[in-house]
């Protein structure tokens, strides 16, 4: 019971289904995603598979999908989502929807063609009307001119500097063929279109094609035309070569002025004609177009669904009377009703009078590991299955991370200003749950914040919790309750000290402590930290110790599970004493020293003042070397009478359990399998002698078969079991006291956190507030949203980030290093929804 | 009229509901002299000595209520902006509705 505690209960099952009922059950268990099937032909091409006719033609459809909602969004038409989740279609409609891409995907074809042919043609008209525009100018100059060359030369040089805007030039060539046989100057026009940035190198082309025998104008084209497609068709003339180098066109020029007119109304007519159709063309499209947008998102679903069906039931065995197919499949024990409900659902869609046959089946493999999570476990649940995803059984610390996460992040992030807007976040998502999910935002930042938000509230929570402990708010103190401390000084003293000193020992503190947290006396004392470092540190370790301590206890549980008596007894017993007699003897000595010492001027009570209080950490090392402590004046060199003996016995038993740890183990194993070799060889000769009923046999050989491995390997795995539990040992003995240690993290970055908050007021919004005379209302308007910016980024983000990451780290290194091995592989259950996720995920990169 | 966009509008209103509550609490505190806020106060320069108790007394009334003034003069300016930016937001969000 308690499935947060282990992992679900699983067990194999084979599935015997009838094939017309194959399909609609498979649907069903897609629903319910309970269910993770095995590979039955492992060793089957993909190619080879039975239904793999049906999943090329899912494939087909989704490349038909896949170029409308691409065409869809071309156009920047929204897609109807309207998060319905249509069931998986019966396998007969799958033609209906393949006819329906099929049409679809024609129609939307043909009139992209359409549409690409027209505009091709429009561009090209375009072109002409340009260029029977250009000429023209070019035509009245040369008869309007006395002399044509010198027009010309006129002309060229006022066209070279139009060319040089604009994006395409309208090109004429004079070629005067003649001019050696005849007097007459008659030049023979082409006239043609061409990029622009190619005219320099297409004018030195022709220059040295034609022997400097060519004219070349040029008026650039001021509209820009839109190109279709790259590639143009061409008219190929006298220097076709050129001009196919060039991508320039040609277009037939008349020398009458009379015909070009006339031309030129005939492109003009047909120009508007054409604009007509193309808006014609562009009006059906988009009619197609929103239709289909309509459905797009429902026919993913549907479709994605028929594909995961078909790769499921390739995953299937086929009976050899090709009636029914076998699966095998992992399944939570829990749920096996649930999954018989819906594979009878399955039968009756399908209209099949047989039912499906769900058998449990005995395996040695180890199954997955499946911990049921809802959305608040979740999230815990994440955190420690990236570290590993636990053994099968194993005790899951996510229950107990659940409290210690948020805890150990609030020791280090104590502030209640702080704390109190991670928590307004956190609230704010976790209150607008359902309508930030819907939304389905992208960005992966936002993703891991949303995906966090429970863990994000309780530790904002917490550390609102910490904060009051500290006194900390936004780096400064509430005084709540009334200070313990009093200023007893008269006038004079004032003058001339420059520091006073409250001494707790006289009637500067009242004796009782501040009712809840830290005296908020301390904030204005100068020895804050040096206070403040002394008791962190101290809560620090006895956290950290009994963090551990936990840790040993939860690996007593995993033992006793799994029926280890052997690791209770040569593991979990020697690592608990070890851990309790040398670091919770530590915490202990902490509450002693807390307890025992107070400040007093008393001479009688001298042993007792703080001047005689020792260091724990001293004492400690000294107990761990056998030193004897240092003598100081009027004081007792032990906290407790006979401190000495009990320190020593303590360590030394201590130290006895490192040998433990290290040989009782093996030891045991090597003497027992002594004993079990003989064993063996006896019942061999005994089963070998008696040939009884079939069953017995079968499990003798099993059994053989398990002890034969490590008969056989004895040495090795023997020698393979020292050096494990030497590792195993040093780690652990060694662990003790760098996790220990390491816990101290705590302390530093709550330090960190609390001096940066401070120095972040001081160096900032202090500013604001030290402006004298009303200008400094405003002054604080400004400096207010800077300080409130870097508290977010800084504080509350980046120190949040690093605080997470070392708690995350006390989780998996500290914590679960006593208990946890995490060498489990995870439950994918066959589910509709997380395949469909997936798809939508690798679509939208 | 839309001046600033989506997201600067949502900052300035968040930032500006923050400033309220946070400058508003500031300036009750600097009004009943809060010691905690003491450290904070303009016009008291650190000397090595005290000379008058009488002249430390009045400056640091004088800084408390100035202060306090000061800190209501900030919130009222955040009134302000969380007005204009609520507006904006109001009309960035009506126009996206249109679209």
């Amino acid at each position: 019971m308690g499935s947060l505690f282990r992992s679900e209960e699983m067990t194999l099952c084979q599935l015997f289904l009838q094939s017309e009922a194959a399909y609609a059950c498979v649907s069903e268990l897609g629903e319910l995603g309970l269910v993770q099937f095995r590979d039955l032909n492992p060793d089957v091409n993909a190619f080879q598979r039975k239904f793999v006719n049906e999943v090329r033609r899912c494939d087909e459809m989704e490349r038909k999908l896949r170029y409308l909602e691409k065409e869809i969004k071309k156009d920047g038409i929204p897609m109807l989502d309207t998060g319905e989740n249509p069931e998986a279609p019966q396998p007969r409609e799958m033609i209906d929807l393949e006819a329906t891409f099929e049409k679809l995907e024609n129609e939307l074809r043909e009139v992209n063609q359409n549409a690409e042919a027209l505009k091709r043609n429009f561009l090209e008209l375009t072109e002409l009307k340009q260029i029977l525009r250009k000429t023209q100018v070019f035509f009245d100059e040369h008869e309007g001119g006395v002399n044509p060359t010198e027009s010309m030369t006129r002309a060229l040089i006022s066209d070279d500097s139009i060319a040089r805007q604009g994006n395409l030039g309208s090109v004429q060539l004079g070629l005067p063929e003649k001019t050696y046989e005849t007097e007459e100057f008659f030049p023979c026009f082409v006239a043609g279109v061409i990029l622009r940035e190619r005219i320099p190198a297409f004018e030195r082309m022709l220059w040295r094609a034609c022997r400097g025998n060519v004219f070349l104008r040029q008026a650039e084209i001021e509209t820009p035309l839109e190109d279709p497609s790259t590639v143009r068709m061409k008219k190929f003339f006298k220097f076709d070569y050129v001009y196919i180098c060039f991508r320039a066109t040609l277009y037939p020029c008349p020398e009458a002025p009379a015909d070009r007119r006339e031309m030129a109304m005939g492109v003009m007519t047909r120009i508007e004609d054409l604009n007509t159709v193309l808006g014609q063309t562009q009006d059906h499209r988009h009619r197609v177009l929103v239709a289909a947008a309509k459905n797009i998102k429902n026919w993913f679903v549907k479709v994605r669904k028929i594909k995961a069906i078909y790769h499921t039931l390739n995953l299937f065995n086929l009976d050899v009377t090709q009636k029914c197919l076998i699966a095998e499949c992992w399944v939570p024990v829990l749920d096996i009703e649930n999954i018989q409900l819906a594979l009878r659902r399955g039968t009756e869609r399908s209209g099949s009078s047989v039912p499906p046959i769900l058998n449990r089946m005995e395996t040695c493999e180890d199954p997955p590991t499946y911990n049921h999570t809802n959305k608040f476990t979740a999230a815990f649940q994440a955190l420690i299955d990236s570290y590993g995803i636990a053994s099968y059984r194993e005790m899951n610390p996510a229950p107990y991370t659940i409290i210690t996460f948020p805890f150990l992040f609030a020791i280090m992030f104590g502030d209640a200003g702080h704390g109190l807007l991670m928590t307004l976040f956190g609230m704010w998502m976790i209150l607008k749950e359902k309508p930030l999910a819907a939304k389905k935002i992208d960005s992966e930042i936002w993703n891991i914040f949303f995906g966090g938000r429970y863990i994000i509230f309780l530790m904002g929570a917490f550390s609102m919790y910490t904060g009051l402990m500290y006194n900390d708010i936004f780096s400064k103190s509430f005084n709540i309750f009334g200070s313990s401390w009093k200023v007893n000084v008269n006038a004079s003293v004032i003058y001339e000290e420059k520091e006073l000193t409250l001494n707790p020992s006289t009637a500067d503190y009242s004796g009782s402590p501040y009712t809840f947290g830290l005296d908020p006396v301390w904030q204005l004392s100068k020895n804050k930290i040096i206070f403040q470092n002394a008791y962190k540190m101290k809560i620090s370790i006895i956290f950290g110790v009994f963090h551990m301590l936990f840790g040993v206890i939860l690996s007593l549980f995993n033992h006793m599970y799994f029926k280890n008596k052997i690791n209770i007894i040569c593991e979990f017993i020697p690592q608990l004493i070890f851990l309790c007699f040398l670091f919770l003897y530590m915490v202990l000595l902490m509450f002693i020293k807390w307890l025992m010492y107070y400040a007093t001027d008393n001479k009688s009570e001298e042993t007792y003042s703080p001047h005689c209080a020792p260091s724990i950490l001293i004492s400690f090392i000294n107990m761990v070397l056998f030193k004897e402590p240092n003598h100081i004046e009027h004081c007792d060199d032990y906290m407790y009478s006979g401190e000495m003996g009990i320190e020593r016995f303590l360590v030394i038993i201590a130290l006895i359990c490192v040998p433990w740890m290290l040989l009782a183990k093996p030891i045991y194993v090597m003497r027992n399998q002594k004993k079990m070799n003989y064993v063996v060889s006896h019942e061999q000769m005994n089963a070998a002698t008696e040939n009884g009923d079939a069953e017995q046999p079968v499990h003798n050989n099993a059994i053989h078969r398990a002890e034969g491995g490590h008969g056989s390997h004895a040495e090795e795995d023997l020698s393979e079991m020292f050096i494990h539990q030497g590792i195993h040992t040093i780690e652990y003995v060694l662990g003790s006291v760098s996790h220990t240690a390491s816990y101290l993290r705590l302390w530093a970055l709550s330090l960190a956190h609390a001096q940066l908050s401070e120095v972040l007021w001081q160096m900032i919004l202090s500013k604001g507030l030290k402006v004298e005379g009303f200008e400094g209302g405003i002054a604080l308007y400004i400096i207010f949203s800077i300080w409130a910016t870097l508290t977010i980024a800084i504080l509350v983000l980046m120190e949040g980030l690093s605080a997470f990451l070392h708690t995350l780290r006390l989780h998996w290194v500290e914590f679960q290093s006593k208990f946890y091995s995490g060498t489990g592989h995870g439950f994918q259950p066959f589910s509709f929804e997380t395949i469909l996720d997936s798809a939508t995920q690798t679509a939208d990169e | 009229m839309a001046i600033c966009g989506h997201k600067l509008s949502l900052c300035g209103l968040i930032l500006s509901v923050w400033g309220i509550i946070q400058l508003s609490l500031m300036g009750i505190f600097y009004y009943i002299r809060s010691v905690a806020l003491f450290e904070d106060l303009p016009g008291l320069e650190e000397e090595d000595k005290l000379h008058s108790i009488e002249k430390f007394y009045a400056d640091a009334d004088k800084g408390y209520l100035q202060n306090a003034y000061n800190c209501w003069i900030a919130a009222c300016l955040y009134i302000i902006t969380l007005a204009f930016s609520g507006h904006q937001f109001w009309v960035n969000s009506r126009s996206s509705l249109r679209v």
